[in-house]
């Protein structure tokens, strides 16, 4: 059996497992509901304020409106990546399913590689679903386009990746509950340190400030989604907010990322996988 | 160059090698030595070298905790030995790809249960990089009694059930080797009689078996040879007959002349009980003590009412070891 082959197979079972498992229902009925009540969102936003709000406080309204529900989008990928890189190692681990299929003849590796792919797919497919149905529904309903689409839902994808390999080295370590509520946990405690960083930052303390660069570093999840949220807000939005003082602001982002810190991200994540390789090889089962 | 002295001689060095090769008798289907295991204060494996020949049926017997099914998870790379070496169809087993001809059904057997029982089979056939014939597979749920179950989700299976699919999974992708870890555990009777069938038809067919239960009538029906675990480490080893040794005869006998019980004391020691009469046989015996005894017995008056064949059986045996052992060791 080639490597290849079998990257391919496990990650084809994976996708199949989300499908059968009736995940990618449940994550396609909470986007439709998700679009639908942000639609309707919208289109009351546009009527009520009919006339009264300049071209540059719409823009502002629709920019930040948008970063709330795509917010909404990355913690639902965020959520269901996370609880199904957890069961699929430490679960089948614990299951025994793992037992005939690693005495197969195929590497663990490949056995890891072929989840993370299938994962992604799965994460990856939802980003991107979704958040093109919400771009469409916004400029259906306010007429607003965001700047860099194909950029921002990249960046989504990132963070979903960078989650789920988190996820999935801690489930070669803890029990399947535990691996999803760390990472999500993780996750969410970022975003807040993020947030409280952002703060600092406007308030020009730096000792604050600090905060954010540093969770931003450890976990880059918060980093990449303030990427995103840049590529889908308007470039004058910040302006009308109030330039810098706008920075506290968590659905708006001020600084766009560095090609240095997508460096970073990337060998955060190669160095994550080869961490939850590493333990993944090792385990006695 | 193809007139290159050097080259055709070496040439011909290989094809001698080859010809070694070839004329020797394969390796055996599972070899292992010194392996070892410790989780954390309890030391799991001691030492324990075992071998099973191509085509053989090798059982592994020992009270639980004996680190039967740790040695089964060594040889299939599941968990990694302190020390030792394995080698499986003479290959070492740190390759991967050495589990190509490999069917293992694990003591904890449990299947996806969003696939079908033939999805199952379809994926382990392809991750064993063979190809097998629909036609094939099916044959091999039907042998273990699910073929009208296959396109059912094994998520609704009961354990019997999902012991029946583990064994299709462990032989679907023509195996030269099968380890079975306790692979009547779920079953009914039935389920176990099927269990040793498909052990016998699998020897007849060459291929090799480990064999890992607590049933010893099972074992002792269809093992060539066994292995004795007991904390740790071998007890015991041989075949049947080796460690089972000594066989007796009860015969069951009226108007017994002292001539006749004469003849009875010189083929082996006798025991006595009313009118039964146990009677040890040699080791050596090829067959003939006991059609020679009951001829003389009868010839020299005896009346004969019964002849039954004794044996120790191989529980005896296993308790006997088990016993000593921890009476020297604690």
């Amino acid at each position: 059996m080639t490597t290849a082959r079998t990257v391919a197979t496990i990650a084809a079972l994976t996708l199949r497992e989300a499908v059968r498992r009736r995940v990618v229902l449940a994550v396609a009925v909470l986007t439709v509901v998700l679009l639908i009540l942000s639609g309707w969102g919208f289109s009351r936003v546009a009527a009520e304020s009919g006339g009264t709000l300049t071209s540059g406080e719409a823009r502002l309204t629709a920019s930040i409106m948008l970063n709330l529900v795509m917010f909404g989008f990355s913690l639902i990928a965020a959520l269901g990546t996370a609880f199904l890189a957890g069961p699929t190692l430490s679960g089948e681990t614990e299951s025994g399913i793992a037992l005939a299929v690693l005495a197969r003849p195929i590497r663990r590796s490949a056995v890891l590689l072929g989840k993370w792919l299938g994962l992604i797919g799965f994460g990856s497919g939802f980003v991107v679903l979704a958040g093109l149905a919400q771009c469409i529904v916004v400029r259906q309903t306010v007429d607003y386009w965001p700047p860099q689409p194909a950029v921002a839902l990249a960046f989504l994808v990132g963070q979903t990746i960078v989650l789920l390999t988190l996820a999935l080295l801690l489930s070669t370590a803890v029990s399947p509950m535990a691996s999803g509520v760390v990472a999500v946990g993780l996750f969410g405690a970022t975003w807040i340190a993020g947030v409280v960083g952002a703060i600092g930052g406007s308030l020009g303390n730096a000792a604050v400030a600090r905060v954010g660069t540093i969770s931003r570093m450890l976990l880059p999840t918060d980093g990449l989604w303030r990427g995103a949220m840049r590529a889908f807000q308007d470039p004058t939005a910040l302006i009308e907010m109030g330039g810098t003082d706008a920075e506290a602001f968590p659905f708006l982002s001020a600084a766009p990322l560095t090609a240095t810190y997508l460096l970073w991200a990337a060998l955060w994540v190669m160095m994550i996988w080869a961490l939850a390789a590493a333990s993944f090889l090792r385990k006695d089962l | 160059m193809a007139g290159n002295p050097t080259a055709v001689g070496s040439d011909a060095a290989r094809r001698a090698a080859a010809e070694l090769v070839a004329g020797m008798p394969p390796a055996p289907a599972v070899w292992c030595s010194g392996l070892r295991k410790r989780y954390g204060r309890q030391q799991a494996v001691e030492n324990v070298s075992l071998e099973v020949g191509r085509g053989e049926v090798v059982g592994l017997l020992g009270p639980n905790g004996a680190g039967k099914t740790s040695v089964i998870k060594m040889l299939l790379g599941l968990v990694h030995p302190d020390a030792g070496e394995v080698m499986l169809l003479g290959r070492p087993a740190t390759d991967p790809a050495t589990r190509a001809k490999v069917g293992y059904l694990p003591e904890l057997f449990r299947y996806q249960p969003w696939l079908s029982a033939s999805e199952v089979l379809a994926l382990h056939v392809r991750l064993s990089g063979m190809t097998v014939p629909v036609q094939e597979r099916r044959d091999c749920l039907a042998l273990v009694g699910l073929a009208d179950r296959a396109g059912d989700r094994v998520g609704g299976f009961s354990k019997g059930m999902q012991q029946r699919l583990g064994l299709a999974v462990a032989l679907v992708a023509r195996p030269e080797l099968v380890v079975l870890d306790e692979p009547t555990s779920a079953l009914d009777p039935l389920g176990r009689v099927d269990v040793r069938d498909i052990v016998l038809s699998l020897k007849s067919r060459d291929v090799a078996v480990l064999l890992n239960s607590h049933l010893i009538g099972e074992v002792e029906r269809v093992c060539d040879r066994v292995v004795i675990l007991d904390r740790g480490r071998v007890a015991a080893s041989g075949t049947l007959a080796e460690l089972l040794g000594q066989r007796e005869v009860r015969l069951q006998l009226t108007d017994l002349s002292p001539a006749a019980l004469g003849r009875l004391a010189a083929t082996g020691e006798v025991e006595r009980s009313a009118d039964w009469f146990t009677v040890a046989l040699s080791a050596e015996d090829d067959g003939r003590a006991v059609p020679d005894l009951v001829r003389d017995l009868v010839a020299l008056g005896a009346r004969v009412h019964a002849v039954e064949p004794a044996r120790i059986s191989l529980e005896e045996r296993l308790l006997g070891i088990l016993r000593a052992g921890s009476g020297t060791d604690r």
